[in-house]
């Protein structure tokens, strides 16, 4: 029974120490990654393209569901507000709840599981058909050559998505309240314009999808690296961007929500 | 630099954590030849290449290339030494996003400022040399595993290397594309004055195209010697292998403790 | 995929980014009509702000025309500082009347400002002299009873009170 004991608390020891070292392991990852990104940014090309890749292929999926987001936003605005005759504030609730959360958060979401966990098989498969070791072999860096294009990509791509996810959210808000249901066109912008303020709501915003962005691409970029060169480990980690970069995003906006915004507005 | 050997291998041991791969490799191997090293899966053959690229640290004893030993010269004259290098993977591991074409310039962009007329001659030169020049638009996708082969070939040549190390060029090729390799690998080797080390255990093959051979075994160096002299030998290992049979001194079984104690049979006998 | 068709399409997607962000800025938030950097500071003593918030704003004649910066309590004159920024093209007298205003029932609160006739205006780093304090609906719900029960018997008011 003992012996149980003490191999249960090695397991949880095990389990502990094996997390730190791949965090410590990360953290060195994303480091090198920003130290080589000389290349990168030299050539920009590389980055170009894969802002192809991350951005523009990311468009589609973006505007959509900013549109629909807004829509239902206008919908349910309408819906609750009506109850107490303050239906013209629509506009209002609706840019402020995509400014501040949905925007950030929903585009982020979409961009982890569209970009991000295409970024990571990219990667992971080149390390697994050797394309990275090739590369090394050739006294290129895979991490100046590879990684960082795609991380800059990323980081630069999610705030512009963020932001025509937010854009075309209010005018689906707009598309809803106004044309469909009829609220006036006037005090729909008016009122948002008086509640919405560039610094505080929409800057902030901007910051919040900027550290989303980091966060997703620094996690998809890592564990592509990181994959198991085999078809598994690569399955493995598409996964694993998904999920640890929704939940990242998830925890993030908790943490930026509360710096922000606190006890204000 | 003056020697005529480009790579000393002494008393190289290598292992990976408490598992030892290399015991004790001695190799010199000779400006402008052909070399094969031979030996089962899991001889460590894939390993000795690393060790000379410098991708892996050896436990103890050095590899020289062109009288530099490699585990010891920093990053940057690594990377120097390592376009002097190129290695031929397994299956090609050309850049899936690249097409064969930039595949073939991607270390001349890489590394040198040629402008793009000349690295355009340049890169279909080499794809003619491995008779591939018309293909230089298509994708590394729309290639047969031969015709990947070579593409990565002419990108190992890209930048006239000393030295190319191919890791099992053979494997999965049918015998046509089989030949073609074999055949370019000795002609490329001729013609640029490289020098060419093939990890193989395709014997029948590489017997025709190489110089020198080694065969490794359990980590340490079983035999050696000319292609004509590996045929002759009776050394009991070298005709297992040559001759692909079943049983020898590289056993069929697996190390394990007697069949009959395993089975937990030893009570019923004694 | 042609790199000049790759390029058209990241121009493409960077702009439409960029102009989304205009969009947010220029048409959903308020930047077009009013920027932080030109404004000039006054500073206003209120007994009691009710529920006035940082960022409400400071309308006249209904019009936005700056935005309550900072609020902080004072230990001399015990009321609130309420610190706001005014745009620096609406200029105001001296002796301009600040109150603390709700918009509709239970909208939001902001600061209304009337102008008086003094012949100088207030500038940067001024405090307003005139305030009147927001109505706090229990007070109001209060002095209403109190002044109900003071007309009939004067036992219930001691009560809500």
């Amino acid at each position: 029974m003992p012996r149980r004991i003490v191999a249960g608390i090695q397991s949880v020891g095990h389990r502990v120490i094996d997390s730190i070292w791949r965090l410590g392991y990360a953290s060195r990852f994303f480091l090198l990654t920003l130290i080589k990104s000389g290349t990168s940014l030299h050539r920009f090309t590389l980055v170009i393209r894969e802002l192809y890749f991350t951005g523009v292929q990311s468009l589609i999926i973006i505007l959509v569901s900013g549109l629909f987001v807004g829509m239902v936003l206008g919908l349910q605005g309408f819906e609750t507000l009506q109850r107490y005759g303050a239906e013209s504030a629509v506009g209002t609730m609706v840019a402020l709840s995509l400014l501040r959360e949905l925007g950030p958060v929903v585009s982020a979401l979409l961009f982890a599981s569209r970009a991000g966990s295409a970024i990571t098989a990219e990667i992971g498969l080149m390390k697994a058909t050797e394309q990275l070791a090739a590369m090394e072999m050739m006294a290129v860096d895979p991490i100046a050559r590879v990684v960082a294009p795609r991380f800059w990509a990323g980081v630069i791509s999610m705030p512009l998505l963020a932001a025509l996810f937010s854009a075309i959210g209010v005018y689906g808000g707009y598309l809803v309240a106004v044309i469909l249901i009829g609220v006036d066109e006037g005090s729909f912008w008016s009122q948002m314009q008086g509640a919405v303020d560039f610094r505080y709501d929409v800057v902030n915003g901007i910051i919040k999808t900027c550290v989303f962005g980091i966060a997703v691409t620094a996690i998809a970029v890592f564990e592509g690296y990181d994959a198991a060169p085999t078809a598994e480990g690569v399955s493995g980690a598409t996964t694993r961007t998904v999920v640890t970069s929704s939940l990242a995003i998830l925890g993030l906006d908790f943490i930026l929500t509360s710096f922000m915004f606190r006890g204000m507005g | 630099m003056v020697s005529e050997s480009l790579i000393e291998i002494e008393g190289l041991n290598f292992s990976y954590g408490q598992r030892p791969i290399l015991k004790g490799i001695d190799m010199t191997m000779e400006r402008g030849k052909v070399i094969a090293i031979m030996g089962g899966s899991g001889s460590g053959k894939t390993t000795l290449l690393r060790l000379i690229g410098g991708a892996v640290r050896p436990t103890s004893g050095y590899v020289k290339v062109a009288g530099e030993v490699v585990h010891k010269l920093k990053r940057d004259d690594l990377f120097r030494m390592r376009r002097k290098m190129s290695m031929l993977f397994q299956f090609g591991a050309l850049f899936t996003d690249l097409s064969v074409f930039d595949n073939v310039a991607f270390q001349m962009r890489e590394h040198t400022d040629l402008p793009e007329s000349m690295i355009r001659d340049l890169v279909l030169m080499k794809l003619q040399a491995v008779g591939l020049r018309g293909a230089h638009e298509l994708m590394p996708t729309q290639l047969s595993g031969g015709m990947a082969r070579r593409v990565a070939l002419a990108r190992s040549i890209a930048l006239d290397p000393l030295l190319i190390m191919y890791d099992e060029p053979f494997t999965g090729l049918d015998p046509i594309s089989l030949t073609v390799i074999g055949n370019l690998i000795r002609r490329l080797t001729d013609a640029l004055g490289m020098t060419s080390i093939v990890v193989t255990h395709d014997v029948q093959e590489s017997l025709k195209i190489v110089d020198y051979v080694y065969f490794i075994a359990d980590g340490v160096i079983a035999a050696h010697g000319t292609p004509d002299e590996v045929r002759r030998s009776v050394a009991p290992f070298v005709h297992q292998f040559v001759h692909g049979e079943e049983d020898g001194p590289v056993s069929f079984h697996y190390p394990a403790k007697p069949y009959a104690q395993d089975l937990k049979l030893e009570g019923s006998f004694a | 995929m042609q790199r000049a068709t790759m390029d058209l399409w990241v121009g493409l997607f960077v702009m439409a980014g960029i102009g989304a962000l205009l969009v947010l800025a220029l048409k959903v938030g308020n930047l077009g009509t009013y920027s932080a950097n030109d404004s000039y500071e006054v500073t206003g003593n209120f007994e009691n702000i009710g529920g006035l918030k940082v960022r409400a704003p400071v309308k006249s004649a209904g019009v936005v025309v700056g935005r309550v910066t900072d609020i902080q309590f004072s230990t001399e004159t015990y009321d609130a500082l309420v610190i706001m920024n005014i745009d620096s093209r609406y200029k105001f007298p001296k002796d301009t009347f600040a109150s603390i205003l709700t918009s509709g029932l239970i909208g939001e609160q902001y600061i209304g400002l009337a102008a008086g006739g003094d012949e100088a205006t207030l500038k940067d780093g001024d405090t307003i002299m005139k305030t009147n304090s927001a109505l706090v609906l229990e007070e109001m719900i209060g002095k209403f009873l109190f002044n109900k029960a003071s007309e009939g018997s004067s036992s219930e008011n001691s009560d809500k009170n």
